[in-house]
């Protein structure tokens, strides 16, 4: 979220599009609530399903699931058509006024440099025209054709609202009367806040669903605002913070990257992360790339980390692909490439896409390891469970260790919420039987591996043997240790180059904040966004002072919040071009003529005079991006493209299927279902319900008594045409697999017409399972195909196609 | 009777099974006290507080989680009881369907207690100590890296990578777990490392 659940109360219109927040987030949408009763905002929810969001809402719109980029180009086509623009905003924050160099271009579909060979693109030509100067060329007229507003314009004439119909199968007046109310939020006196999730993630095109709606809140200027901004509505307590600390393929903590093959030294590395700003006194932030960097090698190597080694650069592993996600690992394991797998608290057989493909991919394993507080269907796979899960534990090679964890109760430390506060918990219970803290678990496999590495040697033992690990009880690390190396300290002292005889930081002491990392081996610090979380004033995540001046719903002495206790991303841009709010009664900093101030921590620094620099200070621009050079593998604009299995081809360019620049493995294109293909007839989505969360509380009593048992969702429409009752057994399979359920005939989901083709949909919740407290049942996954985002590889959970048939239901052993 | 006695300060009371003699001194009269002596004693009376976050989505709620029994004096602890905070700032006390029940979850009767094999080939898994366990897991991640450890690419450019163990890692444990998991995960040359935001 670039804003925070509290600060929901200040919109004037909630817009929820990819998500269900009054089911999935019941207690944030309780601020939905808040600014309806005390704004008289407005919600609009444009969903497949008239789910919990959209039965209190004021306005509802059906969208066939895989068609949110039809739609928000729609919109932005039609803020544009009509002078819905704020355009003081546009002019200043945004890169309109950027001129886009010869060459690039789009058709069809397509942008310039797509090779249909390799599924990508070559993106040289997405770029900006770069003046004489060395900075890029603006035309602050907009009246280059080249400009990127004009650009933006022509992109999308396409989707007009008869387009939108046609592909969406929203019908036109709905489409307009959603258009019309959020065109009344580009006024810089009224907002409004998208609120998303999964809905719009796990499709083959999710970031440019994302990027779709944030172009769209740029347009009407509501970045960095009370009320404003883009909310990932995040599914698990601390995933915010896990992809924060870079617990993936290609991250290091703090949004730093993992080196690639191609980056063979240190300098090579930095060589392309110089970010030299775009355009004159921009602030460019990550010009300070190599302090982060330096400060995380400290923290990881300690004194192993030296300016001669490069701090210790070629101890981190290279990459030779985009990423080792979880789809291309599953590959990869199903090939016989992958012997050893670690689950920390993890489902992957319940949780990644194509189940049959999965558990063919685990038995292949020489170790399974699973660290986890409870039962999962992983740890279990090759357990047989009739028509659940079937399994000859023969056959099944893999060893399996299981290992118990305690659970949140059971535990101390920080959890990050969706709006970036870090929030410090203490521990209530003592764990049941031998459960073992998950530090302590990976403390004791290191220092076990480091051992053996000592006393035999092998391959390359040096980052393991000199990773930092001086905490009191190196087998068991405390959290605050942890989270006092996450906020970084100083390790040399440090003098005023300027005046030798001051020291401005001291050995041994916390630091404040990410300011005062330095490139040079005197600080260390393990995530250079956490930095301020545990200074030398104590852990800054304990407080719990929930005052709140001018009811802003800041609260900035609760808990902290990266970056730098900041509340809402970007808040420079919520006052204009002197640095007055756009909306005096929604203040949230201003200029006052010396430096800025206010209800939250300015996102800029505090002297910087409004005029000079821009407010997004991370990108060299110093504005936001409308068009996003060569940063999407997909193209520098959200283009619509069908999910890989749709009912109809894509309307907008024929030729094209799926994501054009999405990776697709050999077998699994042969398990996608062909486009419009009849043994395949129906739209098939998946999600959430409110008494459950995922895959957990089926081992939880109380909400398997409030959901004990699987269904599926259809609409009276299809049950009369295939002849299914409502609470009759059903059969629903797709080209990968086969589920029994029994059916929720419903008025809530209705047939579309897409392209002129009636489409019915099938909604199946994904909560059950052959473990738990619950009836057994089938997971989502067993359905859904084994693709990814072209970005990001989160995988297309959202939109599959699917048969049905009345059943006696499944045949219990 | 018209009681204006906070919660809290009723229950505390007649939890320490002082009812009648506080009441007394609240200018009660017998009755009421004989009333309360057949209220049954609140059930967090002499429990210890501890606060938390719900472990379910990103709102992340406050809770209060009751215990008897207090970890900071060693105690061992038993949760009897978990509810919404009303000193936090976004939740205000509440909690939706699933957090509500959170004492259900962490007495999960599915929850793990001990570390278990399962050996090839065999239908069950087997009790195993927690040496054993952790013994077996650094041989056999030791044993594979050595064997198949990338030190330099076919150009010979320095790579230092290892794929063909990888490494999953959980949504719901702290940033400090995540933290510890990072840099042993890193140290090994894993890059098949991911967590729940691909998902």
């Amino acid at each position: 979220m670039t804003n925070a659940w509290t600060d929901i109360k200040n919109t004037d219109l909630v817009v929820i599009m990819g998500g269900n927040a009054a089911e999935a987030h019941p207690c944030g949408f309780k601020w939905v609530t808040e600014a309806k009763a005390n704004r008289g905002a407005k919600l609009i929810v444009v969903d497949p399903r008239f789910n919990r969001s959209a039965s209190v809402a004021d306005y509802y719109a059906p969208i066939r699931q895989g068609s949110d980029i039809a739609f928000l180009m729609g919109l932005i086509n039609h803020c544009i058509s009509n002078d819905k623009v704020q355009w003081e905003y546009v002019k200043a924050f945004t890169n309109a006024t950027f001129v886009v160099k010869e060459g690039y271009g789009y058709q069809d579909g397509l942008f310039t440099g797509y090779d249909e060979e390799k599924r990508d693109y070559n993106k040289d030509t997405w770029d900006y025209e770069i003046g004489a100067d060395g900075y890029a060329v603006v035309d602050e007229t907009l009246q280059n054709p080249r400009c990127v507003w004009n650009l933006l314009k022509q992109h999308v004439a396409i989707y007009t609202p008869e387009m939108v119909e046609r592909i969406c199968g929203t019908p036109k007046d709905k489409f307009l009367k959603v258009a019309e109310m959020i065109g009344e939020c580009s006024t810089p006196t009224k907002t409004m806040t998208s609120m998303y999730a999964l809905g719009w993630t796990q499709h083959s095109k999710g970031s440019q669903n994302i990027r779709g709606m944030a172009m769209l809140q740029l347009i009407l200027g509501n970045i960095g605002v009370r009320g404003g901004g883009m909310n990932a509505l995040r599914g698990h307590s601390n995933i915010q913070g896990l992809t924060d600390l870079g617990l993936m393929s290609n991250l290091i903590p703090g949004y730093l990257n993992i080196p690639t093959e191609k980056e063979a030294d240190f300098a090579t590395y930095m060589s392309t992360r110089g970010f030299k700003p775009l355009r004159p006194n921009q602030m460019s932030y990550w010009q300070n790339y190599r302090k982060f960097f330096v400060s995380f090698m400290k923290s990881m190597f300690g004194p192993a980390a030296t300016a001669e080694n490069d701090w210790g650069y070629q101890y981190l592993p290279k990459l030779d692909v985009p990423g080792y996600d979880v789809l291309r690992i599953f590959e990869m394991m199903k090939q016989g490439k992958v012997n050893l797998y670690f689950c920390q608290g993890f489902n992957p057989l319940q949780a990644f896409p194509n189940k049959a493909k999965l558990a063919e991919a685990l038995a292949k394993l020489k170790l399974l390891v699973i660290m986890d507080p409870l039962q999962t269907e992983t740890a279990r796979f090759w357990e047989d469970h009739g028509t659940f899960n079937k399994a000859d534990p023969a056959k099944i090679q893999t060893e399996v260790i299981q290992l118990p964890t305690t659970c949140f109760a059971e535990d101390e430390g920080s959890l990050v919420n969706s709006g970036r506060w870090l929030q410090w918990h203490w521990p209530g219970g003592s764990p049941p039987g031998e459960a073992k803290t998950d530090t302590w678990i990976m403390a004791q496999i290191h220092l076990r591996l480091k051992e053996l590495y000592k006393k035999e040697g092998g391959a390359f033992p040096d980052p393991i043997v000199n990773l930092n690990w001086s905490y009191k009880d190196p087998g068991d690390p405390t959290a605050e240790e942890l989270a006092r190396e996450m906020n970084g300290s100083v390790l040399a002292d440090v003098y005023d180059p300027a005046d030798p005889t001051k020291k401005i930081l001291e050995a041994g002491k916390q630091l404040s904040g990410f300011g005062q990392l330095r490139d040079d081996g005197t600080t260390a610090g393990g995530c250079w966004i956490f930095s301020g979380c545990w200074t030398e004033a104590g852990n800054m995540m304990a407080r719990r002072d929930n005052s709140d001046p001018g009811d802003a719903g800041m609260f900035l002495k609760w808990s902290f919040a990266w970056p730098a206790n900041r509340r809402i991303l970007y808040n420079r841009a919520s006052c204009d071009l002197e640095g007055k709010p756009w909306d005096p009664s929604r203040k949230l900093i201003e200029w006052d003529g010396a430096k800025w101030a206010g209800y939250d921590v300015p996102d800029i620094a505090p002297t910087a005079k409004p005029g000079d620099v821009g407010p997004f200070i991370m990108n060299p621009e110093g504005t936001s991006r409308l068009w996003v050079r060569k940063m999407m593998r997909d193209g520098p604009f959200p283009v619509h493209y069908e999910p890989f299995e749709s009912p109809v081809a894509n309307v907008i360019a024929p030729k094209v299927r799926g994501n054009p620049a999405a990776r697709v493995f050999a077998d699994d294109w042969k398990q996608f279902a062909d486009i419009g293909d009849p043994a395949f007839p129906y739209a098939g989505t998946s999600y959430r319900l409110t008494e459950h969360f995922h895959y957990w509380t089926k081992n939880n009593h109380v909400n398997s008594v409030l959901q004990p048992e699987q269904f599926v969702e259809i609409s009276e429409e299809l049950a009369k045409e295939k002849g299914i009752a409502l609470g009759g057994w059903v059969r629903v399979w797709s080209k990968r697999g086969e589920l029994y359920a029994k059916a929720v005939v419903t008025k809530r989901i209705k047939p579309m017409t897409i392209d002129g083709k009636v489409v019915h949909i099938v909604g199946v919740p994904i909560h059950w399972g052959f473990v738990g407290a619950a009836r057994k049942g089938f997971p989502a996954n067993t359905l859904t195909p084994f693709v990814g985002d072209a970005n990001i590889e989160t995988p297309e959970f959202k939109a599959f196609m699917v048969n049905i048939e009345p059943s006696t239901g499944p045949v219990v052993a | 009777m018209n009681m204006e006695l906070s919660r809290r300060s009723f229950l505390k009371t007649s939890g320490a099974g002082i009812a009648g003699t506080s009441l007394g001194a609240f200018g009660f009269g017998e009755a009421e006290a004989a009333v309360a002596s057949f209220i049954k004693p609140f059930h967090l009376a002499n429990t210890t507080e501890a606060r938390n976050t719900c472990t379910y989505c990103s709102v992340a709620c406050g809770i209060i989680i009751y215990s008897k029994g207090d970890l900071r004096k060693g105690e061992k602890a038993d949760i009897v009881h978990i509810e919404g905070d009303a000193d936090h700032p976004t939740n205000r006390g509440t909690l939706c369907p699933k957090g509500a029940a959170l004492r259900d979850i962490v007495k999960s009767e599915t929850r793990l207690t001990q570390p278990m094999l399962r050996k090839a080939g065999s239908d069950t898994f087997e009790p195993v100590s927690w040496d054993a366990a952790l013994d077996k897991i650094a041989r056999m991640m030791k044993d594979d890296r050595d064997a198949n450890f990338v030190a330099t690419n076919k150009d010979g450019v320095t790579v230092n990578r290892w794929l063909t163990t990888g490494f999953l890692a959980a949504s719901a444990t702290t940033n400090e777990t995540a933290f510890a998991t990072y840099k042993v995960v890193r140290s090994t040359g894993i890059l098949a490392f991911d967590n729940q935001a691909r998902v």
